[in-house]
């Protein structure tokens, strides 16, 4: 059965309104598969029948569950790879120099979904920093629901054969019944919190390294604007944002200047790119 | 299993052979002309287990550049080890997608990086 057009439109608007994520026409299929699992958990029998009950009454929980189950993505494991050797190869080089004064790096995932991007980040700065480096990650996400599976760091199997290095899987995880669970060493320095990055975001010390990858493609080019405006406020003038391969600054906002990052590119606050480095766009 | 593995990697566009066991699998690689790319392991095999297969291809000089993926239901993290301490480069826990097969063999420069089904 596919959703009416009316319920259609209620979820489109509540998850505009609740998470800045722009619902288009022919994604009643995505919707109508998301929200079944929630309506069934709530005791209706279909979709619409959860819908209905929901329009009906003012219910924060079902509004949560259902900006939650929309706005949850899979991922992997170093997703993408590129933005992970970029790192190795030129960013982290760069930054060492940077910040040889406090050997202290703060890194900000900033649609960090159940938490695989931020243990990716923790487990690439652990192989790489030298010794008497330290470094602090921060994960964020619009939904709750991954905000909480994240600070758990427990992973399935299937989850865990998603990109990453059996070797690594074996160091820097531990059995733990059916699922996999992340080393204290790397979840100490990992702090999450949930946030909508198309709000007023809270005052945070800023960043030097920011991961904005694979979430501007859910936003108008408005909203687009708003986080990356939002995000620029966080990251160091000479620090850096990378974005997923498909999203850009260009034509959106022009105090980023993209550079080339590795084989990859990532973006810069403008007036802090060296005269050295030529820009790619 | 052998099946999925089959079309996984057929479609990727590797030739595929297969072996009952280690013990058909190592006869298969003796009189083999070419030395496959890739051998896909079970670690429960009848008459030589994978380890074992893995132990006995890392020991032959001539199969040396052959990449060795256990895929198994086992999980323990001592069998992991082991596994890559015998010179297994990459392990795949069952059960896995399709996807996750390709990230893996992405991961050792089999196939394209971003390849998928």
């Amino acid at each position: 059965m596919t959703l009416s057009a009316t319920d259609f439109s209620f979820v489109s608007g509540l998850v505009r309104r609740e998470a800045s994520i722009v619902l288009g026409p022919g994604k009643e299929y995505l919707v109508e598969a998301r929200l079944l699992p929630v309506a069934r958990q709530a005791g209706a029998a279909s979709v619409g029948e959860f819908l209905a009950g929901v329009q009906q009454r003012s219910d924060p929980t079902a509004v949560r569950d259902i900006v939650n189950a929309l706005t949850t993505n899979e991922t992997s494991w170093f997703r993408d790879r590129e933005p992970f050797t970029a790192l190795t190869e030129s960013v982290l080089p760069d930054l060492l120099r940077a910040r040889a004064a406090s050997r202290r790096l703060r890194v900000w995932s900033a649609a960090c979904s159940s938490g695989q991007e931020p243990y990716s980040l923790a487990i690439t700065l652990q192989q790489f920093l030298p010794a008497g480096w330290s470094y602090e990650i921060v994960g964020s996400d619009i939904s709750s629901e991954m905000i909480a599976r994240a600070e758990a760091g427990a992973f399935s199997q299937v989850e865990v054969n998603r990109g990453l290095p059996a070797n690594l899987l074996v160091h820097y995880f531990e059995r733990a019944g059916a699922h996999w669970r992340i080393a204290s060493s790397l979840r100490r320095n990992i702090s999450f919190q949930r946030l909508n990055l198309a709000a007023p975001l809270p005052s945070l010390a800023p960043f030097d390294l920011i991961f904005l990858r694979n979430i501007l493609i859910y936003f108008d080019v408005d909203t687009k604007r708003t986080v990356l405006r939002n995000v620029g406020k966080l990251l160091r003038p000479d620090g850096w944002l990378f974005l997923g391969a498909a999203e850009t600054t260009i034509g959106i906002d022009d105090s980023y200047e993209r550079v080339a990052a590795g084989r990859t590119s990532a973006y810069r606050l403008r007036a802090a790119v060296p005269a050295g480095i030529a820009g790619m766009g | 299993m052998r099946l999925i593995l089959r079309r996984i990697v057929g479609q990727l566009g590797f030739d595929v052979i297969e072996a009952e066991d280690g013990q058909a699998a190592l006869t298969t690689l003796a009189g083999a002309e070419e030395v496959p790319d890739l051998a896909l392991i079970d670690w429960n095999m009848p008459n030589m287990n994978g380890l074992e297969l893995v132990t006995a291809i890392r020991a032959d000089a001539r199969l040396r550049e052959m990449t060795l993926v256990m895929v198994t239901t086992e999980s323990e993290q001592g069998q992991i080890v082991r596994a890559l301490a015998a010179g297994a480069h990459e392990y795949v826990i069952k059960p896995f997608t399709s996807g996750a097969m390709v990230e893996k063999l992405a991961l050792l420069g089999l196939v394209p990086s971003g390849a998928t089904l």
